[in-house]
């Protein structure tokens, strides 16, 4: 076994970068600007801004998943459409044109209606059809590439930005900088995870939610009523992965893809944080997204996203069960 | 509108090389989803390493074509065994999750402009298959019966196409009914009860996984081949999923399964886009509604909606047995 594990980052390299250090002979040197410490400061700072808005879309990814043991594909398609229905509210000549905050809770209203809105009209009724887990994935994929393709004949294939908070200058943090709007995103999206954290600790709701997680039959017999938690749970992603749409298109760009090339992130995190975890989402989703944004000091920007497969391949060689998730549940 | 014309359309995808591509790699996903129940949601990565293998070897290092072919089944090789080893211990969620992102990782790491010298990057790699239009012994010209008409070319990587498929599909049929299928497909069964008859079920599930990359790897190669060129955005993860779709239309853990599926798939993918933009350009749908260039992405809709509607209703395909494809993936 040690020795088939020692077998693994070999043949990466092989497959991948083989090729890859070869053409880089012949490439160029990536241009140095500021000093190593303060691009690894500014790398540190945008990291940790990437990584909780990666959790904010993950932690409803893993609720998800610890509930029902379903692995929801089309998750990225909620963050789609959470950032995209914003879109048409403050910016679309269509739309009312509010600004951007109201658009942005309208959002995530439609977000959990969505979410509520597929487990009553999907995943209730296969669950009741007896329909099985892999039977199950297969429908969150159809269900991924029709929702993916339908925001691409409503939204169209343009990246564009929001009205407000446009363009800004950056307040000096050290040698490195933030914008007011990136530091803004970054409290709220902590202070979002908080609640959520509070929410699952506090209240009777998440009590059960977390009770369901642990074990569904046991949770059952002592009188949770699972189907409301497991739609509670789905409404919690799907206003989440909105609220997170919103913040991404806010600091980068909303595109019809946007939440498709996310999902491959937030994968990452929930493993490394634990499969079922929602703690775990938050920790592992932050240090995918610091080691996205730190690969860029060494490697090409366009590279950074495949580094969160490197480390979930990783995690499943050495603590399959994640930093935070319990071992028997992965065997 | 020109009925016919929709019609010889959607008859030449149907029996196009592409549909030949497609069943071949959907051959290689069913041997992992049908017999063994293993969730690969990335077999567009083993597609794309068996069609850059080939493109790598021949034009950026001017290497013989066989090469390249053996290249690209090296390449899927080395690709299963690094999905598998971490994965396949698990449980059945990992290796979906790892295939899922693989596929999408690999198609960054080729287009990105760090492996631009070799790859070419985002515009990809053209004209490494002259070996293999050279080899055609069909006279140049059109050929055809009915509606359907192909060039000679086309014809040539058509009837290797389905050659292949065929050869394919009669190695996996004397596999699947020799022992060594019985135990994979016992595995998707109760692996459990597999383990506890002395079977590794690790070393099982591994063979399968690989043995269904290189059959994905050589559809990458064939869909290489028939186009003259490799890009990375053509082995989009999408690409994954039109699979499942086909295959579960066609009836997954059935060596027929997806031959029809592919045929039938492309049938109706074509038809609809070219009855699509018929109805659009003689304005029996308003152009508000839908227009020329949205019918891409609503076909894809529709494959969507299809694929929902099949798994909840008509799990087993075409071809299938409902009590197999009852699976539960603990």
């Amino acid at each position: 076994m040690r020795r088939q594990r020692m077998l693994v980052p070999v043949l990466a390299l092989v497959l991948v970068m083989v090729p890859v250090i070869s053409a880089r002979a012949q490439g160029e040197e990536v241009p140095r600007g500021p000093t190593f410490a303060a691009r690894a400061l500014q790398a540190l700072i945008d990291g940790i801004q990437f990584g909780v808005i990666i959790a904010i879309t993950s932690v409803g990814l893993s609720l998800i998943f610890g509930t029902i043991h379903l692995i929801n594909f089309a998750h990225g398609e909620f963050v789609t459409i959470g950032a995209t229905f914003a879109f048409f509210l403050n910016v679309s000549a269509a739309g009312p044109g509010w600004h951007l905050i109201p658009a942005a809770l309208a959002a995530v209203a439609f977000g959990a209606l969505l979410g509520g809105a597929v487990e009553r009209g999907i995943w209730r009724p296969l669950r009741a059809r007896g329909t099985g887990l892999i039977n199950m994935f297969i429908v969150t994929i159809g269900l991924s590439l029709l929702l993916r393709h339908v925001v691409l004949v409503l939204y169209g294939t343009r990246p564009a930005s929001y009205a407000q908070y446009d363009i800004q200058s950056a307040i000096d943090v050290g040698p490195a900088g933030i914008t007011p709007r990136d530091l803004t995103v970054t409290l709220l999206s902590v202070l979002v995870l908080l609640g959520t954290a509070a929410l699952l600790q506090k209240t009777r709701i998440g009590t059960a939610v977390r009770a369901v997680s642990a074990n569904r039959d046991l949770a059952e017999a002592s009188g949770i009523d699972v189907q409301r938690v497991v739609l509670f749970v789905w409404m919690l992603g799907g206003g989440l992965a909105a609220l997170g749409g919103v913040f991404f298109g806010l600091v980068e760009i909303v595109t019809w893809d946007m939440g498709f090339k996310l999902l491959l992130l937030m994968f990452a995190g929930i493993i490394l944080g634990g499969l079922g975890s929602a703690y775990g989402a938050m920790v592992g989703s932050l240090v995918i997204g610091v080691v996205a944004q730190m690969s860029t000091l060494w490697f090409p920007v366009d590279l950074q996203y495949a580094w969160a497969l490197l480390v979930l391949i990783l995690v499943l060689l050495f603590r399959p069960q994640g930093i935070l998730g319990r071992a028997e549940r992965v065997g | 509108m020109d009925f016919s014309a929709i019609v010889s359309d959607a008859l030449r995808s149907g029996i196009g090389p592409i549909a030949a591509v497609y069943a071949l790699a959907a051959m290689g996903l069913n041997l992992h989803f049908g017999y063994t129940g293993l969730l690969n949601f990335g077999q567009v990565g083993f597609m794309l390493v068996g069609g850059y293998g080939l493109a790598i070897t021949v034009s950026t290092y001017d290497g013989p074509m066989w090469l390249g072919v053996l290249g690209g089944i090296a390449c899927a090789v080395v690709l299963a065994l690094l999905l598998g080893l971490p994965t396949l211990r698990l449980r059945a969620d990992y290796l979906a999750i790892t295939t899922i992102a693989a596929g999408e990782t690999l198609r960054l790491f080729y287009r990105s402009s760090w492996a631009e010298p070799v790859t070419g990057g985002v515009f990809g790699l053209q004209r490494f298959a002259n070996d293999f239009y050279g080899l055609n012994p069909i006279e140049p010209g059109t050929y055809g019966v009915w509606l359907v008409r192909f060039s000679s070319r086309d014809l040539w990587v058509m009837i290797t196409g389905w050659a292949l498929v065929l050869v394919v599909g009669g190695l996996l049929a004397l596999l699947i009914h020799s022992p060594w299928g019985r135990v994979i497909r016992s595995i998707r069964e109760d692996e459990v009860a597999a383990r506890s008859l002395g079977k590794n079920v690790y070393a099982y599930k591994m063979q399968s996984l690989t043995l269904g990359g290189v059959i994905g790897a050589a559809a990458g190669m064939m869909q290489a081949i028939q186009v003259q060129s490799v890009n990375p955005d053509n082995y989009d993860p999408g690409v994954t999923f039109f699979l499942y779709t086909l295959l579960v239309l066609g009836g997954a853990g059935r060596i027929l399964g997806p031959v029809v599926g592919s045929i039938l798939f492309w049938f109706v993918l074509s038809f609809l886009d070219s009855a699509l933009r018929q109805a659009i350009d003689a304005e029996y749908i308003s152009p508000d509604l839908i227009s020329t260039s949205e019918v891409g992405a609503v076909r894809f809709a529709l494959v969507g909606v299809a694929l929902i509607l099949l798994v909840a209703f008509r799990p087993q395909g075409i071809l299938g047995s409902r009590k197999e494809m009852l699976l539960s993936g603990r």
